[in-house]
């Protein structure tokens, strides 16, 4: 395929997530974006667009809210959009980035992901129902951790998984979220933990779940030319893949996420990725529940089907396994403010190529990563293959 | 698509619903100084960017147009000139308003920017474009830290 | 990062603060209203609920017999081609115990909630319900189970018109 520019990341920026935050949004997409600028040594000047990633208006209360953001992005008076697939929104806002580059159209991007999801009383989940269908879904009082539920008591039937095993996603992720200086939920649990901890919608338990958080990142994206005298340490946006599934989710069979794997094909063919185990160093697949990293590694075809949870038995998922899943602590360990979750993912694979992850950094110079998002009702999936 | 004739009308349907909002919005740094000073001291402040010397009101966390973070905050006073204005006689939900309200965006003195508020003791067929206003505050004791702290702009001499 | 970045902005406020007011804010809550169209499909699937029937469309190119009814096929990308009922009997694809309300608040007696695959639509078309008259330790996957309505002169033509699906004997 013809692509007009190659494209690096040469910045990134992250703000605290927390869940709740005194910063307006605005105020979130400044810090996360001016720190992606300083850590470039770039100023606004030397930005040519601005792409934008915010999932639901619901959630911060504000309509059109990629517009209201707009200046904390740094997109005052230059070419923006805003992209927004539900939870796919993060690494799809990075790839919305890589087509404003790769197309030749401009030389620099910024990219931008910002929640706020703290306004919403009495609790950011109620925003959710707007999502579902008015007539078959919302007078039966559908709730987002339902549907989750579902997916997860399928995936589990199907393949014959016990919740031990997912409960070993938790542990892990919280555990590497310990070394993240923004996480949210740090912390050294065990399997009896989470199997002990509150039933909110069996099999899914307090603990297998990421909390709603505010915050935001941001990225700097710069083509071949650019980013050589930028930065020495380019990383490389090798492949962008994207699908979505039907909207009709009961029609559908929920034990595997087709979607995801169809847009990790497209993505691997792009950065000609043949057998994604053994080529791929670390990957951050989107872990909102324990048994989605799970779920998720299968869709990257990082494994066979159902091979998952044998795979973190073994230890292979640890940061000095074979092959290192969420190093950072995923959403589970370091928050899930929708959109900045999936970014954040992206901007970690950055700093694991660079080796510039401090306490969090896997071991044996990593130089393929693969970050993933997924979203809407339980249909999108996003998938990004960067390169050092 | 073959259309499907419907003989009667009562057959299309629609579904009723609503959409229940709540929403609690922090005022941010910048903002919750802003009302902060408003709901103390009746006073309107603005932040100076250094760079391109921009007063913003209302004050803001950084400068939209150089991207630096702004510290400095000054005093605006509470005059300006009327930039624009309209007259609405139907509220918010479409009914009848049963005295029409004068909505002005009041440009604030020497800085940049200001405010979309009501203009108060003036009848609507005296009210100019670029005429002189000032702010009329709330008592202390009503003053909560919100722009309904601000009653409405009045005309000055 | 990540390591040369020494502070991360962010300024926490307590969740009880925000809440309770003491953390200077705006409020809003209005009550948006709506009326949704419910379309060619919508209108005679909640026409036929109210007559205690479930009613589906077929597409003749790949055959499926898809519920909630559409007047498009999704995936050959043409218009349905003509209605067909279904039953109101079927089989557990995934279910969950659920002591969340929609809300977010908690429960003390659960709601089962699952997918149920009806019978006379296509393999895996399933519709989202309730599950009632079963204890939450006796739900099985695949397990048979059959609407329960309510009564004629209660129906209003939604999908609560299903009270819930309860297990039947087999």
């Amino acid at each position: 395929m013809f692509v007009k520019k190659r494209v690096a990341v040469v910045g990134a920026g992250l703000t605290l997530f927390r869940r709740n935050l005194k910063q307006t949004g605005r105020e979130l997409a400044y810090e996360a974006t001016k720190m992606a600028l300083d850590s470039a040594g770039l100023t606004l000047k030397d930005i040519d667009c601005v792409t934008l990633g915010t999932a639901p208006d619901a959630f911060d209360g504000i309509h059109m809210k990629g517009e209201n953001l707009l200046d904390g992005a740094g997109a005052w008076r230059k070419p923006y959009s805003r992209v927004y697939v539900g939870g796919g929104t993060g690494v799809f806002a990075a790839n919305s980035g890589w087509w404003h580059v790769a197309s030749g159209l401009f030389d620099t991007c910024l990219v931008v992901a910002e929640e706020k999801m703290s306004s919403c009383f009495p609790h950011p989940q109620y925003a959710f129902t707007t999502i579902f269908d008015p007539i078959m879904s919302r007078p039966l009082g559908m709730n987002l951790v339902w549907i989750f539920a579902l997916e997860m008591h399928r995936y589990m039937h199907v393949h014959g998984i016990k919740k031990e095993q997912i409960a070993l996603v938790s542990v892990k992720n919280k555990g590497n979220a310990m070394d993240h200086p923004c996480a949210q939920l740090p912390a050294k649990i065990t399997v009896e933990d989470v199997l002990n901890s509150e039933v909110l919608v069996w099999p899914v338990q307090r603990l297998d779940i990421s909390p709603t958080s505010d915050g935001a990142a941001a990225l700097v994206l710069a083509s071949e030319d650019v980013a050589k005298k930028i930065t020495d340490d380019p990383v490389w946006i090798d492949g962008v893949g994207w699908c979505i599934d039907s909207t009709y989710w009961t029609n559908r069979d929920l034990y595997f996420p087709k979607y995801v794997e169809c847009a990790a094909r497209m993505a691997y063919k792009m950065a000609g990725i043949k057998n994604p185990p053994k080529e791929i160093d670390v990957a951050e697949p989107y872990d909102p529940f324990d048994y989605k990293e799970l779920h998720h590694m299968e869709g990257l075809l990082l494994c066979k089907k159902g091979e998952a949870p044998k795979l973190t038995e073994e230890g292979v998922t640890q940061r000095d396994g074979d092959l290192p899943i969420n190093p950072s602590g995923g959403l589970l360990g370091v928050g899930n403010p929708i959109a900045a979750a999936g970014l954040m993912k992206v901007c970690e694979i950055f700093w694991q190529l660079r080796g510039e992850a401090g306490k969090r950094q896997v071991p044996g110079d990593p130089r393929t990563g693969v970050a993933q998002a997924w979203g809407d009702l339980m249909q999108y999936g996003s998938v990004i293959v960067m390169r050092s | 698509m073959s259309l499907e004739k419907i003989g009667d009308p009562r057959e299309i349907r629609h579904w009723m619903g609503h959409m229940e909002c709540d929403y609690s919005y922090t005022y941010g740094v910048a903002g919750e100084k802003f009302f902060k000073e408003i709901k103390e001291n009746a006073r309107i402040m603005g932040t100076r960017c250094k760079n391109c010397g921009f007063v913003y009101v209302p004050p803001r966390l950084f400068c939209e147009r150089c991207f630096e973070r702004l510290t400095e905050w000054v005093k605006v006073g509470k005059r300006g000139k009327v930039h624009t204005y309209t007259i609405a006689y139907i509220n918010v939900d479409g009914s009848k308003l049963k005295k029409p309200i004068i909505w002005a965006m009041v440009k604030i003195d020497n800085v940049h920017g200001g405010f979309v508020h009501k203009l108060g003791e003036i009848d609507p067929k005296d009210v100019e474009i670029g005429m002189r206003v000032e702010a009329v505050f709330k008592e202390k004791k009503e003053r909560v830290g919100s722009m309904l702290d601000i009653k409405y702009f009045k005309p000055v001499k | 990062m990540s390591v040369k970045i020494k502070k991360y902005a962010g300024e926490r406020i307590k969740t009880d603060d925000l809440r309770k007011g003491r953390i200077p804010v705006e409020r809003w809550k209005p009550k948006i209203r709506y009326a949704w169209s419910t379309g060619t499909a919508m209108s005679r699937f909640l026409k036929e609920l109210k007559n205690g029937r479930i009613i589906g469309r077929k597409c003749h190119k790949c055959g499926r017999i898809v519920v909630p009814p559409r007047m498009f096929c999704e995936l050959c990308f043409r218009p349905t081609d003509e209605w067909v009922y279904v039953k109101d009997t079927g089989i557990i694809n995934t279910y969950s115990i659920s002591y969340l309300a929609t809300d977010a608040t908690r429960l003390k007696e659960p709601i089962l909630v699952a997918i149920i695959e009806l019978d006379g639509a296509s393999k895996g078309m399933g519709i989202f319900h309730h599950l009632g008259e079963v204890k939450k330790e006796d739900v099985k996957f695949d397990m048979k189970v059959k609407a329960v309505w309510k009564p004629p002169e209660e129906r209003t033509g939604a999908i609560t018109d299903i009270k819930y699906f309860k297990p039947v004997e087999v």
